[in-house]
């Protein structure tokens, strides 16, 4: 299989306001700091970490939502970085993304619809082929078709969102980013909507990058996992190998401060010490340093690579993780 | 369980809301108690009267159109329900002390956490200003702030989300409570913090023996710091165990569909069992059993009879008609 979409050392670097009246000096705020990977077509690509990792903003300069600092993306083989115009509208038909929240992301005043509709207007599809589109869509994401003439409003969390689902499938994307999407859903409701997007990957051959702080929903839904801390990859691989038998301290760390819903399982649990130190002035060295338990002289000052560290391709950037070539 | 005499008592609980599209029963019969040092989980979805049931308790409720329309609540054998606003005032914050999910949205924008404090402190106990201070510093180094003294004339937006959470438990200890309510205290916040913070109350749990009413969505959360957990579902409770038991032996269908809808972290792959459906809306709800429409072992019955709570061991009642007949053999032995 080859892959659907491929970046190469992206950054993306936000200039901050400078607050001392006559310095110079510029400020810039590293939310994505060179990170590179690949997705192929028809699997899922889970995206981890703590909140302000920049694993939204990742999501968001892949669609191009946001310019890039610096680096490459090439989706089918093409380089889309600096695609503008008509080009760049073309490309939006192929790539697509769902929000988290529902209540925010549909258009109170504008019928479901009007809102499923919308983009296949924008892309001229005829008319009769609309609405026989509309009815499918409705169908597969477990609406009915009366429910067409009503307002958000009139529905529930987890109905709004299979209502985002069936917007960002209208023109039959290829890619499509989840951006937390069941985060804002009650648990029984969570797993309907899981269950769906994964029946809709198989149907339409769709692509996810799948944006989650939840590590459970994470290791459910994806075929790989990719774990950020402050802007940069720090672990990636196969999603059994990675929940398995993590190399890098911090998703260690992650991993066991998930609370598991077995009382008789004790596991031993990592705390991490203190908090994200800022993205806008990040710890030298390995950034994650400040709160490593293997913390040595090395890691303040050197920063560690991504490399190989199983046969299967897991990788992590750790002065401690063993690498293996293979 | 332990033998002492209950600290908070809840008999027959019944909150509803009077509004213009009708009587919203947000709370409709809940019965449960609490000893001192134990920690009582109430897991439900939104909407299903885990919160309503906590502002009954502080008195809380909001009103018009909110109103406590049957019940007892009695803590420390006093009923709170027969309390005027002043004595409840004196309660709340001193006895019984509330978290909140939102830490950003309970911690006053304006004020120093320092004047915060110090408020509440000077509020409940008589005691001067600098005796206060250095009950605060305690406090903050107590929850893991670093270094309290820098950090006394910060504001709340000036602290982390994992932070503030610390700064709202910090405030909620500050009288030292007998029991602490908190609504969905880690919700809001990263996994990594999460762990600090659960960690942190029952740290805080052990050293000053207060019982804790831990508001959850969360069966993780739940099977990591609660002993009992009463499993709420349309303003009723639907199932009340150990919470051993409950993960073990959850008797209720609605409790065994919970647990089957959350994906497990270590176990292999399968398609999730959703529960299909939505809550129902309380402003109408079904006759008989209100999980009776989303219910895969749905009978004949069940649309009619809405079942009682019925005992079905030790320290386990559930409320559904399938264990109508279970009671004589399995309790008794």
């Amino acid at each position: 299989m080859s892959s659907l979409l491929e970046v190469k050392n992206i950054k993306k670097h936000f200039p901050l306001k400078n607050n001392q009246l006559f310095s110079k000096e510029k400020h810039v705020l590293k939310a994505v700091d060179g990170i590179s990977f690949s997705v192929k077509k028809g699997e899922t690509l889970g995206l981890v970490g703590e909140s302000g990792c920049g694993k939204s903003t990742a999501g968001r300069v892949i669609l191009k939502l946001l310019e890039a600092s610096d680096g490459e993306i090439l989706f089918k083989g093409n380089d889309i970085t600096h695609v503008r115009g008509e080009e760049m509208r073309k490309l939006r038909k192929e790539m697509q993304i769902i929000f988290q929240d529902p209540y925010a992301s549909l258009n109170p005043r504008k019928t479901i619809e009007q809102t499923i509709i919308e983009p296949m207007k924008i892309f001229n599809v005829p008319r009769n082929e609309r609405n026989k589109k509309l009815e499918r869509l409705l169908d597969v994401v477990g609406l009915q078709s009366h429910h067409k003439h009503r307002y958000p409003h009139e529905f529930s969390g987890g109905q709004r969102q299979r209502i985002g689902i069936a917007r960002a499938l209208a023109l039959d994307p290829e890619l499509v980013i989840c951006d937390e999407p069941v985060s804002a859903l009650d648990v029984s409701i969570q797993a309907q909507v899981i269950n769906l997007m994964e029946d809709l990957q198989k149907e339409f051959d769709l692509t996810y990058i799948f944006i989650a702080h939840d590590l459970s929903v994470v290791h459910h839904i994806s075929d790989r996992v990719l774990v950020m801390y402050l802007g940069e990859i720090v672990e990636i691989g196969d999603v059994h190998d990675v929940y398995q038998d993590a190399k890098h301290p911090y998703t260690q760390a992650l991993l066991s401060a998930v609370p598991e819903a077995d009382p008789h399982h004790e596991k031993k649990r990592i705390i991490l010490q203190g908090d994200l130190p800022s993205p806008a002035n990040p710890p030298q060295g390995c950034k994650f340093h400040t709160r490593c338990s293997l913390a040595e002289e090395v890691c303040r000052a050197e920063k560690p690579a991504l490399k190989q560290v199983s046969t299967s391709g897991q990788m992590a950037a750790c002065h401690f993780a063993k690498e293996v070539v293979g | 369980m332990k033998n002492a005499a209950p600290l908070l008592e809840v008999s027959n609980l019944h909150t509803h809301f009077f509004t213009k599209s009708g009587t919203v029963k947000a709370v409709d019969g809940v019965n449960f108690e609490i000893s001192p040092g134990e920690t009582l989980g109430i897991v439900g979805e939104s909407g299903s009267g885990k919160s309503m049931t906590a502002m009954s308790i502080l008195g809380l409720v909001p009103s018009p159109p909110g109103r406590i329309v049957d019940g007892n609540i009695h803590f420390k054998g006093d009923n709170l329900l027969h309390k005027s606003p002043k004595q409840m005032r004196k309660i709340r914050g001193k006895e019984i002390a509330m978290i909140f999910q939102d830490p950003m949205s309970s911690l006053n924008p304006v004020f120093t956490i320092e004047k915060q404090m110090m408020e509440t402190i000077l509020a409940h106990e008589n005691i001067s200003k600098k005796q206060a201070k250095a009950r605060i510093l305690e406090l903050l180094d107590l929850v893991g702030i670093p270094e309290p003294q820098k950090r006394l004339k910060s504001f709340p937006h000036e602290f982390s989300g994992g932070m503030r959470q610390r700064v709202m438990i910090a405030m909620a200890l500050s009288c030292n409570p007998s029991l602490l309510i908190a609504d969905e205290p880690t919700t809001a916040l990263d996994v990594t913090i999460q762990a600090q913070i659960l960690e942190l109350l029952k740290r805080m749990q052990r050293e000053l023996d207060m019982a804790i009413i831990m508001i959850t969505h969360d069966l993780g959360v739940v099977a990591e710091v609660c002993d009992r957990v009463m499993v709420m579902y349309a303003g009723k409770p639907a199932e009340f165990s150990d919470t051993n038991n409950l993960f073990d032996n959850g008797k209720h269908p609605y409790t065994q569909g919970l647990m089957n809808s959350i994906p497990n972290i270590t176990a292999d792959k399968q398609q999730l069992k959703a529960i299909e459906g939505v809550p129902p809306d309380l402003h109408d709800l079904p006759d008989g059993c209100s999980f009776a429409p989303r219910c895969n072992h749905v009978m004949e019955t069940c649309l009619s009879t809405d079942p009682e709570l019925r005992k079905v061991g030790q320290n386990h009642q559930v409320r559904c008609l399938l264990y109508e007949n279970y009671s004589t053999k399995a309790v008794e032995t």
